[in-house]
């Protein structure tokens, strides 16, 4: 044991540089989704936060509009170190992917012609969408089991204006989410 | 200057990015619509390739549109792409942020955090089906789909491991 004691887990706050390092390390790690990489980072390894702490950010990551992670970046980073915390968590978390994904587009714009890049290329795809047809049953699961019967109404309301009739985004969510915040007002 | 495809990218990303509540896999069919459909910036095979380059590479998923971008106008448009899917929403995260836990109890707040689940939920499944539909061109990835979905959704399995079968099952010329 060392003489210095260790901190309690809530008073660890990172500086900016530990800040942006761990981000960019959660980033390159996170195949298939970031959200375990993020977790062991900041809450088992470095003892940012404690793990309801991190879930009840996560969650608000979740319900905002944009990519869950980004938005997990913003509000962590600026929970640390206001908008200066937010800038540099967001360029650690995206900054390492962009320069690889950047080769990348560059790579197909050259081959995405090659026969066989195609094939390989097709096969991920085929797996990839099982990986999201999975998300979405575990997604459902609990939403279909429950005794409202709204939910899943909305649920199949946005995949019918989303899928099948293709009218844009904006449109289905400015008449599907009053309605279903509505119902849950009410339900409650 | 209202034709230059930089603007149409940072236009329709930007406004994407406020109501795609579920992240990068509730963009997929707005995406392909814009891309695909409206703009015809890339082709239906174009936009699956993207997206399974999106997922093997390092990162968040959302990266899908910088290589749209990419494609569209090169690297001006990959950053005016990424630039518009993040910012908007990064500055609405940063402000709710400050005042979120202040309602942690508030019974509005909770109802449209239990409200957005489900529209949620139906802008993903709209993601697999659009992209099942250009993927899914014959039997065999179809099986390759549906064995894929039955492991994701009993195992808790390593997503580079299932990308690493279907690209050699695609490479040996099955697809």
């Amino acid at each position: 044991m060392s003489a210095a004691a260790a901190p309690s887990p809530t008073s660890v706050r990172p500086t900016l540089s530990e800040l942006f390092r761990a981000f960019a390390v959660v980033s390159v790690s996170g195949f298939g989704g970031a959200l375990p990489w993020a977790r062991r980072k900041i809450v088992d390894q470095k003892h940012w936060m404690t793990a309801e702490e991190f879930n009840e950010a996560f969650a608000l990551s979740q319900f905002l509009p944009g990519p869950n992670v980004v938005n997990f970046s913003v509000v962590f980073g600026s929970r640390f170190g206001g908008a200066p915390g937010a800038a540099v968590a967001l360029a650690g978390l995206m900054g390492p992917p962009l320069v690889i994904v950047t080769i990348l587009a560059v790579l197909y714009a050259r081959f995405g012609d090659l026969e066989v890049l195609s094939r390989i290329l097709a096969g991920i795809t085929a797996a990839a969408v099982g990986l999201l047809i999975a998300v979405v049953a575990k997604m459902a699961a609990p939403l279909f089991r429950k005794r409202w019967d709204w939910a899943p109404l909305i649920a199949i309301a946005a995949f019918i204006g989303v899928a099948i009739m293709q009218w844009p985004l904006p449109l289905v969510f400015l008449v599907l989410a009053p309605v279903s915040v509505a119902l849950a007002w009410v339900t409650r | 200057m209202n034709d230059s495809p930089l603007v149409s990218l940072f236009g329709y990303f930007a406004l994407l990015s406020l109501f795609a509540v579920g992240g990068a896999n509730a963009a997929i069919p707005e995406l392909h619509r814009i891309a695909v459909e409206v703009m015809q910036w890339m082709t239906d095979r174009q936009f699956a390739d993207s997206f399974a380059i999106a997922q093997v590479s390092p990162g968040p998923n959302i990266i899908i549109v910088t290589l749209i971008g990419y494609h569209v106008a090169g690297l001006p448009g990959a950053a005016v792409a990424t630039t518009a899917m993040c910012g908007p929403t990064c500055i609405v995260a940063f402000l709710v942020a400050r005042i979120w836990d202040r309602f942690k109890e508030a019974r509005w707040r909770i109802a449209i955090q239990a409200g957005l689940v489900p529209v949620s939920l139906g802008l993903i499944g709209a993601s697999a089906f659009v992209l099942a539909r250009s993927a899914d061109h014959n039997i065999y990835a179809a099986i390759i789909t549906a064995v894929t979905a039955l492991v994701g959704f009993a195992t808790r399995i390593n997503p580079l491991w299932i990308f690493l079968v279907g690209g050699l099952l695609g490479l040996s010329g099955w697809l």
